[in-house]
């Protein structure tokens, strides 16, 4: 064997081995962040963490209760603005449009999927927070909503595409009329791969901290109602990791555990509840 | 076959023929209604944004005009307004995530579309996707405790004794900067030039490795010189799409670089970004020159993002459309 030859075989072996490592470093990477979270905050996830409110500056102890319920509320109220403008658009794209219409709503989706999380905060403080003049729940559900509607139009009309016609062709045949077709036959068929997309979205939006920040703003105690600011546990994480404080960093680290071990556990779900054989797609 | 395609043929002009209110009455034409004001409301929503965003900032641009892209004063007291700061920390922290990310995610997506058996790929792939799932706020808070006192501690005196007669490499280092916030970044968008990359590398017909092997070329010279090569435009879709990913990088970015409105060479230096700047100064922004200011910078942001996501989506498309032509033929 020449030396040349051997050389080019020492240069293939040596960047395949280097592409490996490359793989084997950036997945580490989530071992490293969960091992950190579990390490700094497993010892402070406790009892009080989260069923107590904050305590005042300067005591240690106390809980973030009002931001998990604020969290889930928040996701609630967004799920609930999101999800039907999603799915109902998903459904119009997938079965009714043409052509150009379609077109332009899938043009518009894309669009608001890549706009920066902080610039939809922007946008809900001007639509929600400026005419009510004030910070509140509502506000920063409607901007975690906006952040949905985009995957779950795209999925939904993804999924509904890659139902097969012969289902459509049977229930028409059988004399339902086309929404019946679509209702009984068409999303029950695609309603894992809709379902997944879903949850995918919601775990997306429940880590956003940038759009809450001018929305739902923060609260210390109980949010009394909807149209007062909450606290969330991202913005709870946020405030807690940039304080002076020894006892908020402990703090930081529990409720990003709780939060990452959520999202985490939302994500495998779904991508569990989808069946081998259907991709998931990427937002 | 032959018995299903008249049925077809007969239902269409049937159904055609329907009177419009009797569709009425099937519902049809509500369902499609309906849906069709749902779809209609995210092309509603998507326009009220860029107006809302184009009108909420007409003052700056009254009175600064272009000024306000290349002055570098942010004095809230004296009511002037000037942007570059935030442009230049945006711009070189993106750099920074950029030059160390690329070459990870794009020799881990040669490692899971070339190299690993589709099984290992899969599942290493799973773990990339979760990856990208992690909030920002969770790499925040990372970055705080664990990068800024690495940061203090190890990295910068590593660099700034061997190569601290560079400007970029100049002391003091306060944990906090420039480098900081683009490590952090680059680890948030590895994930993204990972997923996308390797699914351009994928859509490579395998009829060119083929014969790139049938050549003689080794593994690595038919991956670099023949695949690399193919899918070239779409592993730049994917470098753009992180990079509009990194410039919209808000919460781990301030809890990094320092918030600083300073423009300094050393990438030790503290500085501020665009997403920083809106997210710690929008709820104090008192009048309406300071509010409108940073809904002017929040437009500036929206609209290189829109620039790039519109070029990355091309030049993916682009790709996987050549592959999957081909491989078809």
């Amino acid at each position: 064997m020449s030396a040349r030859v051997k050389w080019r075989r020492f240069v293939s072996n040596f960047m395949l081995t280097l592409t490996g490592l490359c793989a084997l470093v950036s997945v580490s990477v989530l071992f490293l962040i969960l091992g950190y979270l579990v390490f700094n905050g497993g010892t402070s996830i406790n009892w009080a963490f989260f069923t107590q409110l904050p305590k005042p500056v300067g005591e240690t102890g106390g809980g973030m209760a009002n931001a998990i319920v604020g969290s889930a509320k928040l996701l609630m109220a967004a799920s609930l603005f999101g999800v039907p403008i999603g799915f109902l658009g998903g459904i119009y794209l997938a079965e009714f449009s043409g052509g150009a219409v379609a077109s332009v709503v899938r043009y518009a989706a894309d669009l608001l999927n890549g706009v920066p999380s902080i610039v939809i905060g922007i946008f809900a403080y001007s639509m929600v927070v400026l005419p009510f003049k004030q910070f509140s729940t509502l506000a920063g559900a409607f901007a975690l909503g906006l952040m949905m509607i985009p995957i779950t139009l795209r999925s939904t009309e993804e999924f509904l595409n890659g139902v097969p016609r012969y289902l459509r062709e049977g229930a028409m045949a059988l004399g339902a009329s086309k929404w019946k077709t679509i209702a009984s036959v068409v999303v029950p068929a695609a309603y894992r791969g809709i379902l997944t997309a879903i949850l995918l979205a919601l775990a997306r939006v429940a880590g956003e901290t940038a759009p809450l920040l001018f929305t739902a703003f923060g609260n210390r105690f109980w949010s009394r109602g909807w149209e007062q600011p909450t606290a969330s546990l991202p913005v709870m994480i946020f405030t807690y990791a940039v304080s002076p404080y020894e006892d908020w960093h402990r703090q930081a680290w529990a409720a990003g555990l709780v939060l990452l071990g959520l999202i985490l556990i939302i994500n495998i779900l779904a991508r569990t509840i989808l069946s081998r054989g259907i991709a998931v797609p990427r937002s | 076959m032959a018995t299903v395609n008249p049925t077809i043929q007969s239902a269409g002009p049937a159904a055609g023929s329907r009177s419009f209110l009797s569709k009425l009455r099937d519902g049809d034409e509500i369902a499609r209604l309906i849906t069709f004001l749902f779809a209609a409301s995210v092309v509603l929503i998507t326009v009220l944004l860029v107006y809302e965003l184009w009108i909420s900032s007409a003052l700056p641009r009254q009175k600064f005009g272009l000024h306000f892209f290349v002055t570098q004063v942010w004095d809230p007291v004296m009511d002037e307004y000037g942007a570059l700061p935030f442009i230049y920390g945006t711009l070189v922290t993106s750099v920074v995530s950029l030059l160390l990310a690329v070459p990870l995610g794009i020799g881990a997506s040669i490692f899971l579309a070339e190299l690993a058996p589709p099984q290992i790929s899969d599942t290493l792939q799973f773990f990339i996707d979760l990856l990208a799932a992690v909030p920002s706020v969770i790499y925040g808070l990372l970055g705080v405790f664990i990068v800024v006192p690495l940061m203090r501690t190890v990295i910068f005196p590593g660099l700034n004794k061997p190569l601290g007669f560079l400007p970029f490499f100049k002391g003091p280092s306060y944990g906090v900067g420039f480098l900081t916030a683009g490590i952090v970044m680059a680890i948030m968008v590895i994930p993204y030039i990972i997923s996308v990359s390797r699914e351009v590398l994928l859509s490579v017909p395998r009829d060119q490795r083929e014969a790139a092997l049938a050549l003689g070329s080794t593994r690595w010279e038919s991956t670099w010189k023949v695949v690399v090569p193919f899918a070239k435009t779409g592993i730049m879709g994917s470098i753009f799409l992180a990079l509009a990913r990194a410039l919209g990088e808000t919460m781990a970015v301030t809890m990094v670089i320092g918030n600083t409105p300073k423009i300094s060479a050393s990438l030790f230096a503290p500085g501020y970004s665009i997403a920083a700047v809106i997210a710690n100064e929008f709820t104090e922004a008192t009048g309406d020159l300071y509010l409108q200011s940073l809904i002017e910078l929040g437009l500036v942001l929206f609209l290189l993002t829109f620039i790039l996501n519109g070029l990355a989506r091309l030049l993916i498309i682009v790709t996987t459309q050549k592959g999957s032509g081909v491989g078809n033929r």
